[in-house]
């Protein structure tokens, strides 16, 4: 969608999953209706910038994709029996527009899909996002992106999930998976800008429009406002996250005017309200977490009693050793150092934590808390090669030259929060 | 998460290629290019590329003002890349498994090969935890 200005192209991509949806309803062919569906979004993005905007948009992207769509069945062949289908008036009464963005969503997250492919196909069916886009947010070619979205198209298929929304009983678990989807299309948003990347659609800002998307339909669920509440909290920050050169700065030590305050103020209301309507999950404690981050004018203001808290909740309530790391950090900021670190011991026991580098990261961080300066940069350097990110993989390095170098320890971060 | 295998052999080795037959050199590219196609359908494959000879190789170090120096000449005994494999799984298992596939192609006379792939995580920019 080249040289179209964004107010467009986000019309257009606001309008894809209702006009897939409606395209599905008619057609009864998910796969080839998206195809055609993307047709008809490209076609508008070249065609209304010289043309001007067609008075009912949605209208005419409809119109343009069934003519896809029947251009398609007639060039298969197989004309006579699809248009009898076509023409069939839909059994049940239509719901409503907004109804297919969820239902969208909640098939392009079927746990049948894998995970690859479910972010692929969610940021092109419901995020109305082009292969080419997708591709270069994951910095993969776009011929590898393409497959996975076929492949995608053809698990839906075959698992044979209809175009409806899921039953009561099956409903919460398909709703975490497309949170869940959603958390990791924002995680993976959630790098530090070296402008190598210029092009790459911004997919923390995508996520955050396609949460929102859900909890327009669905206000009254805690860990959807919860989720929209930790990504926009989250977010609030990303202007102080990276330095200059592309390398991550600690929350404690992030130029705290650059949060962006009105991401926090809607965060905080989310999440807020969200926890006063009972029951509470996950997501609801992770931004609630984020929120008293947020809410501090500087570091050493920080509740930190009350993080800990928050952590101990969620700990009870999920058997994560990244919850049971961030636990010791907060441990550490209330109790001292050398009660955090006593914590951190029973996670050297734990498979999945043992090897990790953030769990090496977090033991570096107090030992030098605690004053011991040597270990801390073992610690440091062993994270530092165990470390899979190379944002985190420089900080980590950064640390441990510094501990070297200078005489006196500066610094004192956590640098795992939440 | 993304990984490069990598596959290397000494000169020698290679040397050793040149004498297989017509059809055993044939099952072997099938090999590798039914392996390449499945990876690709799969959504796992970002690039593979063989390399040309090793009898070709230099190594290029800065001179003055960059001058390019070059050196070509190696013990039998080094190891060269031979081509690589970049793909994106999503698990570690999964890259392992891959690269067995890689190192057991179809050797002369129907037996197996066992080539050494070396597998190695390319590291993200995105961060896995928030700050």
């Amino acid at each position: 969608m080249t040289s179209l200005d964004q107010h467009l192209e986000l019309l257009l991509r606001e309008l894809a999953p209702q006009v897939l949806g409606a395209v599905i309803r008619r057609f009864r062919d998910f796969s080839a209706a998206e195809d055609a569906v993307q047709d008809a979004l490209l076609a508008a993005a070249t065609q209304w910038p010289v043309d001007g905007a067609p008075d009912n948009p949605r209208g005419w992207l409809i119109h343009v994709a069934s003519r896809r769509m029947i251009d398609r069945v007639r060039s298969e062949a197989a004309r006579r029996r699809r248009e009898t289908v076509a023409s069939k008036e839909p059994r049940q009464v239509a719901p409503s527009e907004k109804d297919d963005t969820l239902i969208l969503l909640f098939m392009c997250c079927h746990p049948a899909l894998t995970t690859p492919s479910a972010i692929a196909l969610t940021l092109r069916a419901v995020g109305g996002l082009t292969t080419a886009q997708i591709a270069s947010a994951f910095l993969v070619p776009e011929a590898t992106m393409a497959q996975r979205i076929s492949r995608a198209k053809q698990s839906i298929k075959a698992s044979g999930v209809p175009f409806r929304l899921p039953g009561p009983q099956e409903r919460a678990l398909r709703l975490r998976a497309v949170l869940h989807v959603l958390y990791l299309i924002f995680s993976e948003g959630y790098t530090s800008s070296d402008g190598s990347q210029l092009e790459r659609p911004e997919l923390s800002g995508e996520a955050i429009r396609l949460t929102r998307a859900v909890y327009s339909f669905l206000p009254d669920d805690g860990e959807v406002a919860g989720l929209l509440a930790l990504m926009l909290l989250t977010d609030a920050r990303r202007p102080a996250r990276t330095g200059p050169g592309g390398e991550l700065i600690p929350l404690t030590e992030q130029d705290r005017a650059l949060w962006d305050q009105e991401k926090i103020r809607e965060g905080v209301a989310l999440v807020t309200s969200a926890l006063s309507k009972g029951s509470i999950g996950a997501y609801q404690l992770q931004a609630a977490i984020a929120a008293v981050h947020d809410e501090a004018a500087r570091a050493e203001d920080t509740d930190w009693p009350q993080i800990l808290a928050l952590y101990e909740l969620l700990r009870r309530m999920s058997d994560n050793p990244m919850v049971a790391l961030s636990y010791a950090v907060a441990a550490a900021m209330v109790n001292g150092p050398s009660h955090g670190l006593g914590l951190l011991d029973a996670l050297d026991s734990d498979q999945r934590m043992a090897n990790h580098h953030r769990l090496a990261a977090v033991r570096a961080h107090l030992l030098e808390m605690k004053g011991d300066r040597q270990a801390a940069v073992t610690n440091y350097l062993a994270a530092a090669a165990r470390a899979t990110n190379l944002p985190e993989r420089n900080y980590l390095l950064t640390q441990a030259a510094r501990l070297q170098e200078s005489p006196t320890a500066s610094s004192i971060d956590p640098g795992c929060d939440p | 998460m993304k990984y490069i295998l990598l596959m290397s052999g000494t000169k020698a080795g290679v040397e050793t290629y040149k004498a297989w037959s017509p059809k055993d050199i044939q099952a072997h590219f099938v090999f590798l290019h039914e392996l390449n196609r499945e990876l690709r359908e799969r959504g796992e494959l970002l690039a593979n590329e063989a390399l040309a000879d090793p009898n070709q190789a230099k190594v290029v170090r800065a001179g003055k003002s960059f001058s390019p120096v070059t050196d070509g000449v190696f013990p039998e005994s080094k190891e060269f890349l031979l081509g690589y494999w970049i793909v994106d799984v999503e698990t570690l298992e999964r890259a392992h498994e891959i690269a067995a596939r890689l190192s057991g192609g179809p050797a002369p006379g129907g037996g197996q090969l066992s080539m050494p792939i070396e597998v190695r995580q390319i590291l993200s920019r995105s961060s896995e935890e928030f700050q």
